[in-house]
């Protein structure tokens, strides 16, 4: 038995024609040839959604008018406010607090915590649950320099180098200087760190790190985070107050420009709340469900760019938030493992990529963003892709070739949990191939910090995937849910410091939304979005031609 | 706020279901009413499919965030079943029920107080616990394959770093303290255990207690400030020639040559 279908099985049968002399190949070290740095250069341009200039234009309002994004994005920024400001009243405060949290994944969590230890009250509001994010997904680990052999200054160098230096030295600096307390709070909060009997942390190198500095909770090290300062947050629920389905939809500002606070909108009554606020952190993660480009993604229900679309109407500016990272192979079946991620160990040990005649079509260890580029067009230009049943096009990953070359029950051993994944569902992957395409994984850019999480609004802080220049425009694994913490904590103690001083403005305006959707307006543009999105739409279209309102 | 009923346009698409013109269609149940859904689709896009938005009832769509947690039996079957609704195939006569909430016991705790017997705080905090009827329900409810009823015998009997391990791969659904004969909420007092355990159970790693003390000195500014101040082409250098520590190294014993920026 097996957990493709049919008609896949009959596909399958042409891979296995070719594997046998595939692998005979392979034994000698014959491989497809690897791309010349022209036609990497040539393949990306063409095929790759950052450099494809179809499916990317320059956005025409706001602060960053004229830099090129992905349309999704640009279309988004362009897009008028959900909530028509007519019918806010803002003469009374629903709730009035220190400090406003938007967006209770790790950085989010991490701030409320750092502020209430600085005596502040704190409110949360959140989109889903408290903790359903992209924090809880990752798997891989969190990077800190805290081995004899090892120092921040190593860290920092990695960081910039592996961001291709496009990275504010500042915050990798902030970063990796804070990389030890952040690990140092989480093992004092009780995280259930894999360590050896003597208390050392266990390490592991990651892509692109010269030391080994990868700590992890087995292989959910984002969950047991997550959980964690979740678990300490509500034991000072006293001070951190967490309003769940309840998204914030628009900045609110005083009359000298600074922010005091958000309309909040109860996605379950679809009220609006008006939250009055002395310092505000917008925490609200990445874009993966923006589907760029019609991409799966492995980010979480709620990753719809809320908190970038909210602070770009403010005035607040952006950066690099054209630059995306895809993996190149994302499983796209079955159903329930779409978007999951297959490491790039498993074309290390030597799976190859393949079209559905069986037959190779590029080089399987390219660099991620050309791989992914291979795949696009072998699938979209030269339409050599396979169909899924759900109507999904990619490539096989042929795994069995793994046990061939270096011995039966390799793959179980070196890949123990893709095995488990697919297995579940009945596809053995070291008999029979993985469906794979590339899938939407990280915002790299976003709203512009410096190293104390301040935006360049007043009272207006942000922090995580939500903001950009800490990995400038590549991020290496294991440094994302360090950023979280690590900006979300300065974030949290800056807005002390900064609530005890400020001078608060008397009058809550949404004038600057007003005067975005005139701008809009202006330039001619009218695209029928009304955004923050809040939710990814996946009716199918053959329920919405039927649905009344 | 005005919901005027001009329907805004949609932006987000690339995970709806786009089955072919011969996909084969079986029949479910969504809370007893029937849907004609292709095969292969996971509960959650079922219920999508058949015209659903998720509020609640949905997180991270990769079967971490416990928000998904799903009842179901077949027609004709009396068995109840569980499962998450992102990781569950939808099957044929499948009839779902999902369970986005369930109300748990949870008392606050500060663990810095926490000194003392991890045991007794337990005893204290989660006495329901002692009263476990060992049905074995809750094992056989667990869509993370966790022996539920194990990890609460470790915790009665006061191996908390059995129930630690044990209880590791909660995604915290809730769907076992929904079926507990003695009302206990197991995946709170895992979390507490969990992280009690961490915190007092666990070694402290002092090698990690000894870079905080340098971080908090300010060792590194110095140097960090150079490196982030110096021009992009020496960095550049100094990033190609920095030296990889060995994979098989054992750690806190391998050094590099430079020891100047440790
Ligand atoms: C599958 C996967 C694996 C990963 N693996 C790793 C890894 O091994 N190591 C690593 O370092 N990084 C990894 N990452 C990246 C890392 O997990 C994330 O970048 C990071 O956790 C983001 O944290 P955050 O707090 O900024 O955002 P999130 O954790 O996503 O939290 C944002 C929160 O804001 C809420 N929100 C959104 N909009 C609104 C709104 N309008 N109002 C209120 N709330 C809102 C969301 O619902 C969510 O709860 C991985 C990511 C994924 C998806
Ligand atoms: S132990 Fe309970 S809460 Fe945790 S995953 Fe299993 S059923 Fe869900
Ligand atoms: S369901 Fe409740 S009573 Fe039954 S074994 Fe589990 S914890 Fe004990
Ligand atoms: S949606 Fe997170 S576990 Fe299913």
């Amino acid at each position: 038995m097996s957990g493709y279908t049919p008609a896949l099985m009959e596909l399958i049968k042409k891979v296995e024609a070719t594997r046998p002399a595939r692998v005979e190949k392979a034994r000698k070290g014959e491989h497809f040839p690897a791309l010349t740095m022209e036609q990497r250069q040539e393949w990306l341009r063409q095929y790759h959604p950052d450099y494809k200039n179809d499916g990317r234009r320059a956005v025409e309002v706001g602060v960053n008018k004229g830099t090129v994004y992905p349309e999704e994005v640009s279309t988004l920024l362009e897009s008028k406010s959900r909530l028509n400001t007519k019918c806010v009243d803002l003469s009374k405060a629903d709730y009035e607090t220190d400090l406003l949290v938007i967006g209770a994944g790790g950085a989010g969590t991490a701030a409320a915590l750092a502020a209430q230890e600085q005596g502040l009250k704190v409110l949360i509001s959140t989109k889903l649950r408290h903790g359903d994010s992209n924090t809880v997904m990752a798997e891989g680990g969190i990077q800190g320099a805290d081995q004899e052999g090892d120092s921040p200054y190593f860290h920092y160098l990695d960081v910039i180098g592996g961001g291709h230096f496009s990275n504010q030295p500042g915050l990798v600096a902030a970063l990796t200087n804070d990389a030890p307390l952040i690990i140092h709070w989480l093992e004092s909060l009780g995280m259930m760190f894999d360590k050896k009997p003597d208390g050392r942390m266990l390490v592991r190198h990651g892509g692109g790190t010269s030391r080994k500095r990868m700590h992890s909770a087995g292989d959910m090290t984002g969950a047991e985070i997550m959980r964690v300062v979740r678990d300490e947050a509500r034991n000072r629920a006293n001070d951190i107050k967490v309003l769940e389905f309840t998204p914030a939809v628009e900045l609110i500002l005083d009359e000298k420009g600074s922010c005091a606070g958000a309309v909040l909108y109860n996605l379950e009554t679809k009220e609006y709340y008006v939250v009055k606020a002395k310092s505000v952190l917008i925490a609200t993660g990445g874009f993966g469900r923006l589907h760029i480009q019609g991409f799966p993604t492995t980010n979480h229900y709620g990753a719809t760019a809320d908190g970038v679309v909210m602070a770009y109407r403010a005035g607040v500016s952006l950066q690099d938030l054209d630059s995306t990272q895809y993996h190149p192979t994302g499983a796209i079946y079955p159903e329930q493992n779409v978007g999951l991620l297959i490491t790039e160990k498993v074309r290390g040990l030597g799976a190859q990529l393949l079209n559905t005649e069986g037959e190779q079509f590029c080089f399987p260890l390219e660099p991620r963003d050309v791989e992914s580029a291979c795949v696009i067009r072998e699938c979209m230009d030269i339409g050599k892709g396979i169909l899924t049943p759900t109507g999904r096009h990619g490539v096989w990953l042929d795994s069995p070739m793994i046990d061939m070359i270096h011995g039966e029950g390799t793959v179980r051993k070196e890949l123990p949990a893709k095995y488990i994944q697919f297995k579940r569902y009945d596809i053995d992957i070291s008999k029979v191939p993985m469906l794979i395409y590339p899938t939407l994984h990280y915002q790299n850019g976003g709203i512009l910090i410096n190293e104390w999480s301040e935006t360049t609004v007043k009272g207006l802080y942000s922090a995580g995937e939500v903001a950009g220049g800490v990995h400038g425009r590549n991020r290496l694994m294991g440094n994302s849910l360090l950023d979280v913490l690590v900006f979300g904590r300065r974030a949290g103690l800056k807005a002390a410091e900064y609530v005890k001083t400020a001078k608060l403005g008397s009058k809550l305006s949404l004038s600057h939304v007003e005067k975005f959707n005139k701008e809009i307006d202006k330039a001619g543009i009218d695209n029928g979005i009304e955004s923050p999105l809040l939710l990814p739409d996946y009716a199918p279209e053959h329920v919405k031609a039927r649905q009344i309102s | 706020m005005a919901d005027d009923c001009k329907k805004a346009k949609t932006l987000a698409t690339g995970d709806r279901t786009i089955p072919p013109p011969d996909a084969k269609m079986i029949t479910i149940y969504i809370m007893g009413r029937e849907y004609q859904v292709p095969e292969t689709l996971t509960i959650m896009k079922a219920i999508e499919y058949a015209g659903y938005s998720y509020t609640r009832g949905c997180g991270c769509r990769g079967g971490i965030c416990g928000a998904c947690g799903t009842f179901y039996r077949f027609l004709g079957d009396y068995r109840l079943r569980s499962g998450l609704a992102c990781q569950t195939v939808a099957e044929e006569n499948m009839v779902i029920m999902q369970l986005p909430f369930f109300p748990a016991n949870r008392p606050g705790y500060d663990l810095e107080q926490m000194t003392g017997d991890a045991h007794e705080e337990l005893r204290r905090l989660y006495p329901e616990v002692f009263k476990c009827v060992g049905c074995g329900t809750c094992t056989r409810t667990c869509p993370m394959d966790i022996d539920v009823m194990d990890y609460i015998a470790l915790m009665k009997r006061g191996d908390l770093k059995g129930a630690a391990h044990k209880s590791f791969d909660c995604v915290m659904c809730g769907l076992c303290a929904s079926r507990c004969p003695a009302q206990i909420s197991q995946f709170n007092a895992a979390m507490f255990v969990r992280r009690i355990y961490g915190k007092n159970g666990l070694p402290v790693a002092g090698h990690l207690a000894k870079r905080v003390e340098e971080v908090k000195a300010g060792k590194y500014e110095s140097m960090l400030k150079e490196v982030s101040s110096m021009n992009p082409e020496d960095v550049k250098k100094l990033y190609v020639e920095r030296e990889r520590e060995p994979d098989m190294a054992e750690a806190g014993k391998w050094m590099p040559k430079d020891t100047s920026k440790l």
